[in-house]
């Protein structure tokens, strides 16, 4: 028994086989017992009244988020303490984020939380904010994005394919929905659909969790 | 079986790797002091889309760490693991693949990001066509290295390819399951995961590629280089294979601290949180190993600049290993959490132990391959010093601007509201954003002269031939590898500079 370990160590580091699978097997058994469960785990993935179904606009938008990088400096995620509540508005809930392909949580603030952003701004101000942000906000630090107003949201990418994509992980569109889409973004600007995708931002939460 | 005389180790691949490497180092911090100042003058960005904070930043990171880093994990991997086996690399042709397939992913994913290609995951930004490009190059790096081990003359596999290859294993697991998507375009895809699962497999990701790569990859190399730049053998060879298993196992569990207060289930952050807070052991555990090592060789670390870099390193690795499980509890992370604290973190890593202990393995490798001593010993001590103030600057700065965001965004008046604009404290940052750009620049500065002196070291010379030394009966079946346990001079062919 005493020297159990000393014989299975002898064996790991003669076998190159057994080390191997002895790492694969070892490193493994964390990500087994703590993250697969909560891959099969319903109420972090099934929609709920909380949950928004992106449309063709708001999920281009959101793509123009992501392209420009908006999630290294802004989070996603209003955390349930006192002071974010006050600052941002309701905490974040699993069930708002069952659309969310990939999620954008965001690890940094180095902006505020953007998650309960919608509504609490005009289009206008979000256009000029975007353009020159100082103009509005005289100590901000973030870049402006002149060529959002240049670039056309049908350059982000075939809309129909990815609605067709989301559709197979499962969002519930209609084949109605995929046809319309190209229509519903056309002639709009990058700046347009970005400030539809910031307009809903956290506007899902059902009124009985406000 | 005995080494045919004519064999050598193949170390042009070594070179090669290793000159990659400094490139992207200077490369990637350059970007970062770059971003440092967008956050100071927002205006540097011109207005051009590809000088963009949102786009670059991912490009400081990826290229810091799979330029820089992989480049010399590769480097001292293929060095260490020919010299601990007595055999030349397994398949020398697939390592020059390997060498430069690597190179022109770096490069044309980080142009890829520069272009708004991304998928969002920190650490693994990079979108389906480089993640399968990735995934084929690690496999070749993986045929290398093992097939190395598995012709190897020694019967036992010494313990700093333990690390090697948990770094090659546990990555591609890691590295394929999180990256698991619908490609759409050929610029973009969708995560298979949605939402709060999302969060949960990429940090049980993003945790362990700073585990696996960034910390077990480059304890490959305390455990090669350490022993024998001290020339002392490993304090206790015990230990350093339970702390291995120890690190192996806890390592994975401690993602979530990464997701406190997030959407996710309240079990997955305790545990992560308890697992983080046991991992302080196995990392001291090794950083204990490594200091004891190099005790009955203090005096050299006052003239050796290889030793310096390595032994500060590990001092900077145990500062981190203790910083990271306390800003895993919870009640710390309600002030760390989304603030530059966490930047300061990383950069305590990345700069004071992944780039320290890199420049160390430089210092070492570089003369010896070439056969001729340092070009410069006195600039390499500069180089040692320039890199400490920087890395001290740059945490220092990042503690002070991290703690000062949590506690006043935290800050609730009597009246319950909050107590300082987001702006407010967000403009109150440019002291401390300064003092990180100066950091930044003296530690790129150091860097610098390493690059000009090692390049001035491998000018116009040709890699030296070394063969596998002969192996000696008796030493066939013990346990520790001679060459670099017992800290014997580099094996014949080679000078060993003074």
């Amino acid at each position: 028994m005493k020297y159990h370990g000393v014989t299975l160590h002898r064996k790991l580091e003669n076998n190159m086989g057994l080390l191997i699978f002895g790492i694969l097997f070892v490193s493994a058994i964390g990500g087994l017992v703590q993250v697969l469960p909560s891959i099969f785990q319903d109420s972090l993935r099934q929609a709920t009244d909380n949950s928004h179904l992106y449309t063709a606009v708001e999920l281009t938008g959101r793509d123009v988020y992501i392209q420009e990088g908006c999630h290294v400096c802004h989070t996603q995620q209003v955390r349930p303490l006192l002071a974010e509540v006050e600052r941002y508005g309701p905490f974040s809930r699993a069930d708002e984020f069952v659309y969310d392909r990939p999620f954008l949580w965001g690890s940094k603030r180095t902006g505020p939380d953007l998650h309960r952003l919608g509504g609490k701004y005009s289009d206008d101000w979000h256009r000029v904010h975007l353009l020159d942000p100082r103009s509005v906000v005289s100590n901000s630090i973030m870049p402006a994005y002149p060529w959002l107003e240049e670039n056309m949201a049908t350059d982000m990418g075939d809309i129909q394919k990815k609605m067709r994509a989301l559709q197979t992980l499962g969002h519930p569109y209609t084949d109605e929905d995929i046809a319309a889409a190209p229509e519903e973004i056309a002639g709009l600007t990058e700046m347009d659909v970005l400030i539809v995708y910031l307009q809903i931002l956290g506007t899902g939460l059902s009124e009985e969790q406000r | 079986m005995q080494p045919d005389s004519r064999e050598v180790y193949h170390d042009g691949v070594v070179k090669r790797l290793v000159q990659f490497s400094i490139l992207w180092a200077v490369v990637g911090m350059f970007v970062g002091v770059y971003l440092s100042a967008e956050l100071i003058w927002p205006g540097l960005d011109f207005g051009q889309f590809w000088l963009s904070f949102g786009r670059i930043r991912p490009l400081h990171t990826n290229g810091i760490i799979f330029g820089f880093g992989v480049s010399a994990l590769m480097a001292t991997a293929f060095y260490s693991v020919q010299r601990t086996s007595n055999v030349p690399l397994f398949m020398p042709r697939l390592a020059w693949i390997c060498c430069y397939g690597w190179q022109v992913v770096v490069l044309f994913g980080g142009l890829s990001l520069l272009a708004g290609w991304t998928s969002t995951k920190e650490y693994a930004e990079l979108e389906w066509p480089f993640d399968i490009a990735i995934t084929v190059l690690w496999v070749c790096f993986a045929v290398v290295f093992f097939g190395t081990i598995a012709t190897r003359r020694i019967k036992s596999i010494y313990v700093s390819n333990w690390f090697y290859g948990g770094l090659i294993i546990v990555i591609a697991m890691l590295h394929i399951v999180n990256n698991l998507a619908i490609p759409v375009t050929y610029n973009k895809s969708y995560s298979l995961y949605a939402g709060a699962q999302d969060a949960i497999v990429q940090w049980w990701y993003g945790h362990n590629a700073v585990g696996f790569l960034l910390t077990g990859g480059f304890l490959g190399m305390v455990y090669y280089f350490l022993p024998k730049q001290a020339n002392q053998p490993i304090w206790s060879y015990r230990l350093s294979v339970v702390s291995f298993w120890a690190f192996t196992y806890t390592y994975i569990w401690a993602g979530p601290h990464h997701l406190h207060y997030s959407a996710i289930p309240e079990w997955v952050q305790s545990l992560g949180m308890a697992m983080s807070l046991i991992l302080l052991a196995p990392s001291w555990a090794t950083m204990i190993n490594g200091i004891m090592t190099v005790s009955k060789a203090w005096k050299k670390l006052t003239v050796d600049p290889a030793l310096k870099f390595i032994v500060l390193a590990l001092a900077f690795y145990g500062l981190a290993t203790f910083e990271g499980p306390m800003m895993a509890i919870r009640s710390v992370n309600i002030v760390s959490h989304f603030t530059d604290w966490t930047i300061g973190h990383v950069h305590s890593g990345a700069l004071g132990w992944n780039a320290m202990i890199t420049y160390g393995t430089f210092y070492f490798m570089v003369p010896r391959m070439m056969g001729r001593e340092l070009y410069s010993v006195r600039l390499a001590n500069i180089h040692f010093w320039l890199a400490l103030a920087g890395t001290m600057l740059y945490i220092l700065a990042m503690w002070g601007a991290g703690v000062s965001q949590g506690l006043l965004w935290l800050s609730i008046d009597e009246l319950g509201e909050v107590s300082y604009s987001f702006t407010d404290i967000m403009a109150s940052m440019v002291p401390y954003y300064g003092l990180r750009l100066v950091g930044g620049l003296v530690f790129l500065s150091g860097t610098i002269l390493m690059a000009y002196n090692l390049l001035r070291t491998m000018y116009g010379r040709h890699t030296v031939m070394v063969h596998p030394p002969e192996v000696i009966d008796e030493l066939k079946g013990t346990r520790h590898n001679p060459d670099a346990v017992m800290g014997a001079p580099a094996a014949n062919g080679t000078e060993v500079p003074a």
